[in-house]
């Protein structure tokens, strides 16, 4: 490669990563501000109040880079939170909006589950594949439903991944609380225990699971469906205008399907990875467990490429092993996280607001300019 | 069941569908502007947070109402920015500002209280008042419709209201033709932005309030997550009802006795419905509402899409 391709290359990439990067920094800033107001409600001295965000952060960044039983237990968060954020970039490759990823990961941790306490004649390796198919294969299912109504009924994708959220949520409490529930316990029956993912040994005694594996090899075979198949490079069609890959002769509707069953797949695996490797049994849901909800936040701010993906959710998975943390040791309470997290998405949402301020300023320098020319 | 089960269902149908009424209603201004607003739950939290905060303080349920509406509209003022001055998609500020809303309304309640989880609890006696008490007195009926309290009564009269704004007014039409057609209605001389923002602030306007009957109308204090997805089940009533305010009421009923009928079940011991599948039934019928099962479902035609005027 020549010096310029790279150079060419370098600036692309910055161009890209600029917003997000902006975006986390003032996102951060908005929580400073939130913890700086903390202080001065505790009735905090000058300083101390000053102090406050950097103590937070501190607490923060200590609790995931101050051990390796901290660096583990965000690993953990990762897991889901990398597959459910591929999941949705997948499909905003598509132009879709899978906001449905909740849903699809309830369905995927039920059926890794079911395989879990089902199948256990099998040989444990087999029952293992089994399981993490079965989350996959549900997730897709539900998904590729949505992707469906839009194909052939023209329905918002949006509406009908909501409305199917909520009854993923109920059905999945009904099997696991009703049909397969477990004696005394809040859940479903236990999985083989031989089928739970290995943990990692040097993050011992965190809950750092095999499962990243998984994220990762998704995160490469998303790249490599997307620039790399033919598939891939419809579905980006599709994504860019849907009428112009219409003409081209791509079939539009079926692309709605496929894109939807692919993102359907990786939040499914979220589920089943997560819980493969975490949880001994399906527990009884009170609320959402929201990896479908950040997975959002993180396709935004991985700009929906699987790089940018693979480290927003690192990101977002050091914030939520740190929040309590924080909460314990800065008094800081650990919802502050879900603000910093909130801006960020609205900075990266709304990139006009930075480009509005920068054209504002080149409007003034341009205008600036005209006068000294008069 | 018996004949109380029965009153009280219906009564209770009234009470549950109010929120869900009120919030839907809200909403229908916004998405008939042409704003997708599915931030209605936070925008809920947010109101159901601030009331009882302000009651608490103040003792006063009256100022609690002011602030839920005053806090509704100060959230959707956000998503209004956002989404139409620096034209963020819809979809994704509505998430944030649900997100936003849960972190938000937990953090200040460790803030202003020193737990998070659940605020304290407030007297019976500053909740809002129960009105036309003596309706009760009526056989039957009155129970039902009597001695809710005031934003119950608020939420079904604002559906005559907003028929009336939508459809008899000058405002409605403009609201409806920005929603339809922006471009048109912007060479007619209609502000498109104007209208917009008016569309997305009432639908705070009519949340926060409608998040206000959970905490200072029906109950005595804000848990974290109480809102649980009445604002989903607000625009699914919406998109069941086909984005008209009668259709909206109804379809606020019919899910009002679908959650009345998981109570009641569950108060006199009936095992054969599933409380869990009986949840899911407002969800179940908006799908097939849109696919066209049970009467094809058609939003607003620009909804969703950022509004540029030409030549900026």
């Amino acid at each position: 490669m020549n010096k310029a391709k790279v150079k060419k290359y370098l600036i692309d990439t910055w161009l890209t990563i600029r917003f997000p990067i902006l975006a986390i920094i003032l996102g951060l800033f908005v929580g400073a501000l939130a913890m700086i107001w903390v202080g001065i409600q505790d009735g905090m001295t000058f300083s101390e109040t000053l102090m406050q965000p950097v103590n937070g952060y501190r607490a923060l960044f200590v609790s995931v880079f101050g051990s390796a039983y901290g660096f583990g237990e965000s690993l953990v968060y990762a897991v889901p939170l990398m597959l459910t954020g591929l999941s949705i970039a997948f499909a905003f490759r598509c132009g879709l909006f899978n906001i449905g990823a909740e849903g699809q990961y309830i369905a995927g941790s039920f059926a890794a589950a079911y395989v879990g306490f089902t199948f256990s004649h099998l040989p444990t390796p087999l029952q293992l594949l089994l399981a993490i198919i079965a989350g996959g294969l549900a997730g897709g299912l539900w998904a590729a439903f949505a992707g469906w109504l839009k194909a052939k009924r023209g329905v918002h994708e949006v509406i009908t991944t909501i409305m199917m959220n909520h009854i993923a949520f109920y059905v999945y409490n009904f099997l696991v609380s009703d049909v397969f529930k477990a004696q005394n316990y809040q859940g479903s029956h236990a999985i083989n225990p031989d089928i739970r993912l290995p943990r990692f040994e040097i993050f011992a005694p965190s809950r750092a699971h095999y499962g990243i594996f998984i994220a990762l090899l998704a995160a490469i075979i998303v790249y490599i469906i997307l620039w790399k198949t033919k598939i891939g490079f419809e579905v980006r069609a599709v994504g860019l205008k849907a009428t112009a890959a219409n003409y081209a002769g791509i079939d539009v509707a079926k692309k709605f399907v496929i894109a939807m069953f692919i993102s359907g797949i990786l939040s499914g695996l979220a589920g089943g990875a997560h819980l493969l490797g975490t949880m001994r049994r399906a527990p009884s849901l009170g609320s959402f467990p929201n990896y479908g909800f950040d997975g959002i936040a993180v396709a935004l701010i991985g700009q929906n490429h699987p790089v940018g993906v693979v480290l927003a959710s690192l990101l977002f998975a050091f914030m939520k092993r740190g929040a309590p943390i924080m909460q314990a040791q800065a008094g800081i309470a650990k919802e502050v996280v879900s603000i910093v997290q909130a801006s960020i998405i609205f900075f990266v949402a709304a990139d006009q607001i930075v480009k509005w301020f920068f054209r504002r300023k080149t409007k003034k320098s341009a205008k600036i300019e005209v006068t000294m020319n008069e | 069941m018996n004949r109380i089960a029965f009153i009280s269902l219906f009564a209770m149908t009234f009470r549950l569908a109010a929120p869900l009424l009120l919030a839907g209603l809200g909403a229908i201004f916004s998405e008939k502007s042409g704003v997708i607003n599915i931030a209605i739950e936070g925008i809920m939290t947010i109101g159901a947070f601030f009331a009882l905060v302000v009651t608490y303080a103040t003792q006063n349920p009256w100022l609690g109402l002011l602030a839920a509406l005053i806090s509704g509209v100060a959230i959707s003022a956000l998503h209004a920015v956002v989404s139409i001055k620096f034209e963020a998609n819809q979809v994704v500020s509505g998430v944030a500002i649900n997100i936003l809303a849960a972190g938000l309304t937990a953090f200040l309640l460790n803030v202003f209280y020193g737990h998070g989880g659940q605020s304290p609890a407030i007297q019976t006696a500053w909740q809002l008042p129960r009105w036309f008490s003596f309706l009760r007195e009526i056989p039957l009926i009155g129970p039902i419709i009597g001695g809710h309290n005031p934003l119950v009564y608020f939420a079904f009269a604002m559906v005559p209201v907003t028929s009336f704004i939508l459809f008899k007014t000058s405002l409605g039409l403009r609201l409806r033709a920005v929603g339809e057609h922006p471009r048109a209605a912007d060479t007619l001389g209609v502000n498109v932005y104007k209208m917009r923002y008016f569309g997305v602030l009432m639908s705070g306007a009519l949340g926060g309030l409608a998040g206000a009957i959970l905490t200072i109308g029906e109950g005595t204090v804000f848990l974290e997550g109480m809102v649980a997805g009445r604002g989903f089940i607000a625009i699914a009533a919406i998109i069941f009802g086909k984005w008209m305010p009668l259709g909206t009421m109804l379809a606020c009923l019919l899910f009002g006795l679908t959650s009345g009928l998981q109570i009641v079940f569950q108060v006199v011991n009936i095992t054969a419905v599933k409380p869990q599948i009986l949840a899911t039934l407002p969800y179940v019928l908006t799908i097939l509402a849109l696919a066209g099962f049970v009467g094809k479902s058609e939003g607003p035609a620009a909804s969703g899409e950022p509004y540029r005027k030409e030549g900026h």
